[in-house]
């Protein structure tokens, strides 16, 4: 399997009032094409610090990130936004990922845009990936407040996929969201990875969630990468004590 | 049918037409006021510059609506023609306010950083002074005249502005929709300009409409003082000052354009008010 992404040495301080927290020490890993790679771990272990490091929301202090074996921590103008073609990211919150003056098919059609598509291409391809995602067309003169939680994710995706991304993060983008939305959601994503051929960065912190979608994982703990592995073999046998106390208050 | 269900739909159709109402008939009155101001000088009954001195001072009645003035001129004619200078400029002043707070307060607070924070400083120097005293002395170094009044007023008002627009700036950069606007590929001025610009629009335009009344006061105030529209302008506040010696023998000289500064803040407050129950449902349900 090739490489898409590979992250080497990853490191981030936080400064709080001038004391140091270390959000992300030390990680290591690497995402293969049409992989599904999870990361899972409490809240404030760095998992979304990460996916901030990838999409260039953050820079971190020491460290690597390689995009098909090139180094993109230091784009920037032009370059980045080529970037943003490769990499897109799904939010938690999916209302708060909208503008709440723009309608989702405006959201949708601004990377489209950007790239200097024509206003009735991105049209067109904006019903497709309403499509795609299972939305009805009509949902793009919505307003996000309009909308539930749940379309409104699926409006994210679509909107994720606008550019045909290689790699797509999803960060917690299931957690905002209840319990059988939250199944349906998981199953778009499966679906659209086998017909895209995406390579999925999943970060969660539902362990349930990661066995059943994701092919390796990596568990984290107070910004270090304690173990990595296949999801079953972690959650039947986990060998380090935090990845066990992490299942056991699952199961 | 329940019945409970029928009296919700009415009571929020009465509010809801209420606002309405009320935004249309201040807002008309505004627009009014506006229009009076745009064509004065197709409205005066007499020139307003004439000087007549053998009809000085005749009180309201006999040809002259509000009297005249002790140059003969008449109080009807001056108050219509008042209303341009001192509207209009305090519509410039808070178009400059707005555009010059607003920027400054979008840049701090999307850079944050050093040069915000000297910005920042710079604005407490500015708000620390009592703001009609300041304006005072930018106008008597600047010299009279209403530009000059209304560059005083401009710099000790932007500031609040600036305040408003940073800290709404602030909230905003941190949501996911600015993040996911970046992953689009947009650059930092369509983010600004399609994403922060319109998001924080509401407050601003609110503060901007009701501050239209202050500043009228605060621009009749300066010409009060005789730092503002020097004589013969037609200009509320210079005339109320002329009319000053004289409020015991002939009122009307300095009522007509007191009453005229009056009805038309009251105007613009209300206006403003009730755009900012439009604009803001959040504001008006405390």
């Amino acid at each position: 399997m090739e490489k898409l992404l590979e992250i080497k040495e990853i490191k981030k301080t936080f400064y709080k009032k001038k004391i140091p927290f270390v959000a992300v020490d030390n990680i290591c890993f690497d995402v293969e094409k049409g992989e599904c790679f999870g990361l899972v771990g409490e809240s404030g272990c760095g998992k979304s610090t990460i996916a901030k490091i990838i999409t260039h929301l953050i820079t971190p202090d020491t460290g690597s990130v390689l995009l098909n074996g090139e180094e993109t921590l230091f784009l920037r103008g032009k370059k980045e936004r080529k970037l943003y073609q490769d990499i897109q990211m799904v939010f938690q919150t999916p209302q708060d990922s909208f503008d709440p003056r723009r309608t989702l098919g405006d959201g949708i059609m601004e990377s489209m845009r950007n790239q200097g598509m024509k206003k009735h291409q991105a049209k067109e391809r904006m019903y497709e990936l309403l499509e795609m995602v299972e939305l009805p067309g009509e949902f793009a003169s919505r307003y996000p407040h309009e909308v539930s939680g749940g379309q409104c994710q699926r409006a994210a995706i679509a909107r994720a996929l606008a550019p045909n991304p290689q790699l797509m993060i999803c960060d917690e983008a299931t957690s905002a969201l209840d319990v059988t939305v939250q199944a349906q959601i998981v199953e778009l994503l499966n679906k659209l990875r086998e017909e895209q051929g995406l390579s999925l960065l999943l970060i969660c912190h539902d362990l349930a969630l990661v066995q059943k979608l994701c092919d390796r994982v990596l568990v984290m703990y107070k910004g270090g990468g304690v173990e990595q592995g296949v999801p079953d073999e972690v959650i039947q046998n986990p060998q380090n004590e935090y990845t066990k106390i992490l299942v056991d208050s699952v199961f | 049918m329940s019945m409970e269900e029928k009296i919700t739909v009415r009571k929020q159709k009465v509010v809801k037409s209420h606002t309405r109402q009320k935004l249309f008939f201040f807002g008309g009155l505004a627009i009014a006021v506006l229009l009076v101001a745009a064509f004065a000088p197709y409205l005066t009954p007499y020139d307003p510059y004439e000087q007549d001195l053998s009809k000085a001072l005749l009180p309201p009645g006999n040809g002259h609506l509000l009297g005249t003035d002790r140059y003969g001129r008449d109080m009807l004619s001056r108050v219509i023609m008042g209303s341009q200078t001192t509207i209009f400029s305090a519509l410039l002043l808070v178009v400059i306010i707005t555009i010059v707070g607003g920027a400054v307060g979008i840049f701090c607070g999307w850079h944050g950083g050093k040069l915000d924070a000297f910005l920042m400083r710079v604005s407490d120097i500015f708000l620390a002074f009592p703001g009609m005293v300041f304006a005072i002395a930018v106008a008597s170094v600047l010299s009279g005249g209403v530009i000059n009044a209304v560059v005083a007023l401009a710099c000790i008002s932007w500031p609040k502005y600036a305040r408003i627009t940073r800290s709404q700036a602030m909230m905003i950069k941190h949501l996911p929709y600015i993040s996911a606007a970046k992953l689009s590929g947009s650059g930092t001025w369509k983010i600004v300009w399609k994403h922060i610009v319109p998001n924080i629009a509401g407050p601003v335009i609110v503060t901007a409409v009701l501050d239209i009344g202050t500043m009228i006061m605060e621009i009749a105030g300066l010409s009060f003082l005789g730092l503002g529209a020097a004589p013969p302008t037609a200009e509320w506040g210079s005339m109320m000052s002329n009319g000053r010696s004289m409020l015991q023998t002939s009122p009307w000289v300095i009522l007509s354009p007191g009453c005229a500064i009056f009805l038309t803040v009251i105007i613009f407050n209300l206006a403003g008010d009730t755009v900012r129950d439009v604009l803001d449902p959040k504001q008006r349900k405390r």
